[in-house]
């Protein structure tokens, strides 16, 4: 593949025991693109997510991450909040992880953690409440804010996440991710669970984080819908090896992506799509 | 408070319901006395085994139980732990409301007149020092179990260590108290660290038993290492505390002799207080400021997802060290407190009962709530003594008292949490949302 990429997968490969859930993976994310990492159930895409994300080690392969100036990082070296804080990837979860005891407003203001550790200098200026803390807490807020009127929570924003309906939750849970200002934002099943309307809602905020904060997207997606409209590059893997890549288009028509959904062998996906069309 | 009908209609008042556990626990009763109350031995006049029966006891306290269990259940069902709200008619809870924000400030302001009020009753400023000190380590261990979510058994090392550091520099060197608190806090706070380190990995049951054996170390190291500790014999001769160079004695340079007023002990006594007291708000308001810094949103999200803190970036390593240095710190001061105010300390002082009674506050006040972990330490330290006239009863009452009190508010007296930063409202989070944490 051309074009300039973010983050390359170079022959990964993750063993749990003699369990192979990652076999040989390569593949590439372009920047300020959405690339969508498809596949039926236990084809291994969320442990990609977690070798990415640092949150398994790989048994072996590289993963490579470039930044806009050209810095390059190799994340399989690196622990997972390095990962996060140092290379700048944010993650969600398939099932969510929010701080359900905390405010809507506080669980981004957590995500901001870093760079108010700095500006609070350690904690030790922000204990005495020297100006540029307050400075900082002040910014921190507003970007919170600007992303809960984004996600269309700013009058919740009081209000603790686990009390949050079901959609509002996956919502704070992107918008959070955003707030650490990722290059590489990976999410995991973000429209698991969400009606027809909710899902479109997703879709075009995903979307606007793309074109406005230029933010690579790199998503696993069972929602078809979704995976087809935004998408701008599809990577299908079945029982941890990769079978097809391309555009959404592309893989649509794809004999060998439609017999891995349907459990059969290709001939008959293809005799199947025949009588189809 | 949760209103869930579905919830209380299936908990509606059944005399069958009542009857069938009443019974239940008679039996149980009936089982567990039969040996115990039942039947008496006792050796005999040649050493041989006598025993006779007492059967009109056994009854007696069957019944008791049979009874107070159907008293306990129409009581539950009156009050309850999930239909309080239902039943306090609305005028009673907003004056309930009006008293929780005013009681904060109408304490305070008790406890600074506490000296001026009771200055002739030396039992009763005693009792406050001592109700300070444990507020004070509440208000410590708050900071870990509370806030960080990580359950510390030991958290009396670190009391052991302040009281140590200061008594030891204090007898050696001759350092002034006002120098050695500081450095009792440090010291504390690296044992604090030191601990941090090999528990980092461990979680929930695991981390409470090695926090646990960490305390006994502590411990043991200060009995046996003799040439150092005194052992068993303990630190005697420790320096009284000085404001600020001015020693509290009936000397020419003593204060008394200085203000040109008639010296008392009780002069003593009202600067110890004063000085628990202001060591007591200094904590409470480090750890207030640091709930709205970074540091202390990192532990209460700590708390409440872990792997999710990972993925924020947050050094989840740092963020635990710094929890367990910032309580050990605060119990290091109240150590050197401790050590000034007595005079003496012995290893006997630091045993894992002190570790349970400071746990048991934080848990009893509610985890994470300043107010509520004061009111425990009231409550534990104030209550036991009220209990005093009760000679050997008084651990049944106060365990009755305590398992009354976590029947009614299971997450103890204040268990919601007030959110650190809010656009418009600030309002309390349910106590039911917030995790406890799991080490």
């Amino acid at each position: 593949m051309s074009g300039d990429s973010i983050l390359s997968v170079d022959r990964l490969s993750m063993r749990f025991g003699g369990i192979v859930a990652v076999n040989d993976l390569s593949f590439n994310a372009e920047r300020r693109k959405i690339t969508a990492l498809i596949g039926p159930n236990g084809a291994g895409k969320t442990t990609v997510f977690n070798c990415i994300t640092g949150f398994y080690k790989p048994s072996s392969g590289a993963i490579g991450l470039t930044h806009d100036d050209g810095h390059a990082i190799r994340l399989e070296r690196l622990d997972d909040f390095r990962i996060a804080k140092l290379a700048k990837v944010a993650r969600t979860f398939q099932n969510i992880r929010l701080f359900p005891g905390m405010t809507a407003l506080e669980n981004l203001m957590v995500a901001q953690h870093n760079a108010l550790m700095r500006a609070s200098g350690l904690t030790f200026l922000g204990l005495i409440g020297a100006p540029s803390w307050r400075t900082a807490e002040q910014a921190a807020i507003d970007l919170a804010t600007t992303w809960l009127d984004r996600i269309g929570l700013l009058d919740r924003a009081d209000d603790a996440a686990g009390n949050l309906p079901y959609g509002d939750q996956r919502r704070l849970e992107i918008a959070r991710a955003m707030c650490t200002e990722p290059a590489l934002l990976c999410l995991d099943e973000p429209a698991a669970g969400l009606n027809a309307r909710e899902s479109a809602a997703l879709s075009e905020l995903l979307l606007s984080i793309r074109a406005d904060q230029g933010t690579s997207i790199l998503l696993i997606e069972h929602d078809m819908s979704v995976v087809m409209e935004i998408s701008d590059h599809v990577v299908v893997m079945d029982h941890g090896v990769k079978i097809a890549e391309g555009t959404p288009k592309h893989i649509r028509d794809d004999p060998k992506v439609i017999a891995a959904y349907l459990g059969t062998d290709e001939e008959e996906a293809i005799a199947v799509m025949e009588s189809g069309t | 408070m949760s209103a869930n009908p579905a919830a209380q209609t299936s908990r509606a008042p059944s005399a069958a319901f009542i009857l069938k556990k009443s019974l239940i626990s008679a039996l149980v009763a009936l089982v567990l006395f039969s040996l115990m109350i039942g039947v008496r031995t006792e050796a005999g006049p040649d050493g041989q085994l006598t025993y006779w029966t007492r059967f009109g006891d056994l009854a007696a306290i069957v019944a008791a139980v049979f009874g107070g269990s159907i008293l306990i259940e129409l009581f539950r069902q009156w009050w309850g732990p999930v239909d309080t709200a239902r039943i306090v008619p609305a005028p009673v809870q907003g004056a309930l409301s009006l008293a929780g924000r005013l009681i904060a400030p109408v304490l305070l302001a008790f406890t600074f007149l506490v000296p001026v009020l009771f200055y002739d009753e030396r039992y009763i400023l005693d009792l406050g020092i001592l109700v300070l000190t444990y507020v004070m380590l509440g208000w410590g261990l708050n900071v870990v179990v509370g806030l960080a979510g990580l359950l510390d058994l030991g958290y009396v090392a670190f009391y052991a260590v302040g009281a140590y550091s200061y008594a030891l520099l204090a007898t050696n060197f001759g350092l002034s108290f006002w120098i050695c608190l500081p450095l009792a806090g440090i010291l504390a706070a690296f044992w604090g660290v030191l601990l941090g380190f090999p528990v980092l990995r461990l979680r929930g049951d695991y981390l409470a038993i090695v926090t646990l054996a960490f305390g006994e170390i502590i411990r043991l190291v200060l009995i046996n290492w003799q040439s150092l500790t005194g052992g068993p014999n303990g630190v005697t001769g420790i320096p009284r505390p000085t404001l600020f160079g001015i020693p509290l004695t009936p000397g020419d340079d003593g204060l008394a002799a200085m203000l040109g007023i008639e010296f008392s002990p009780t002069h003593r006594i009202v600067f110890l207080f004063y000085l628990i007291l202001a060591l007591a708000l200094l904590t409470n308001w480090v750890t207030i400021r640091l709930r709205r810094l970074p540091i202390g949103r990192a532990w209460e999200a700590l708390r409440e997802d872990e792997v999710a803190c990972r993925a924020l970036g947050i050094n989840t390593t740092t963020t635990k060290l710094t929890a367990f240095a910032t309580g050990a710190m605060f119990g290091g001061f109240a150590g050197a407190f401790f050590a000034t105010r007595q005079g003496f300390i012995s290893p006997e002082s630091f045993t894992f009962h002190e570790s349970a009674l400071v746990l048991a506050i934080v848990v009893l006040g509610g985890m994470g709530s300043q107010l509520g972990v004061a009111l425990a330490a009231l409550a534990m330290i104030g209550g036991f003594e009220l209990f005093r006239g009760l000679d050997q009863y008084r651990m049944l009452v106060f365990g009755m008292a305590m398992v009354l009190l976590m029947i009614w508010r299971p997450r103890g007296l204040i268990g919601h949490r007030a959110p650190t930063v809010f656009l418009e409202r600030k309002e309390a989070i349910s106590s039911d949302l917030v995790k406890e944490g799991h080490g």
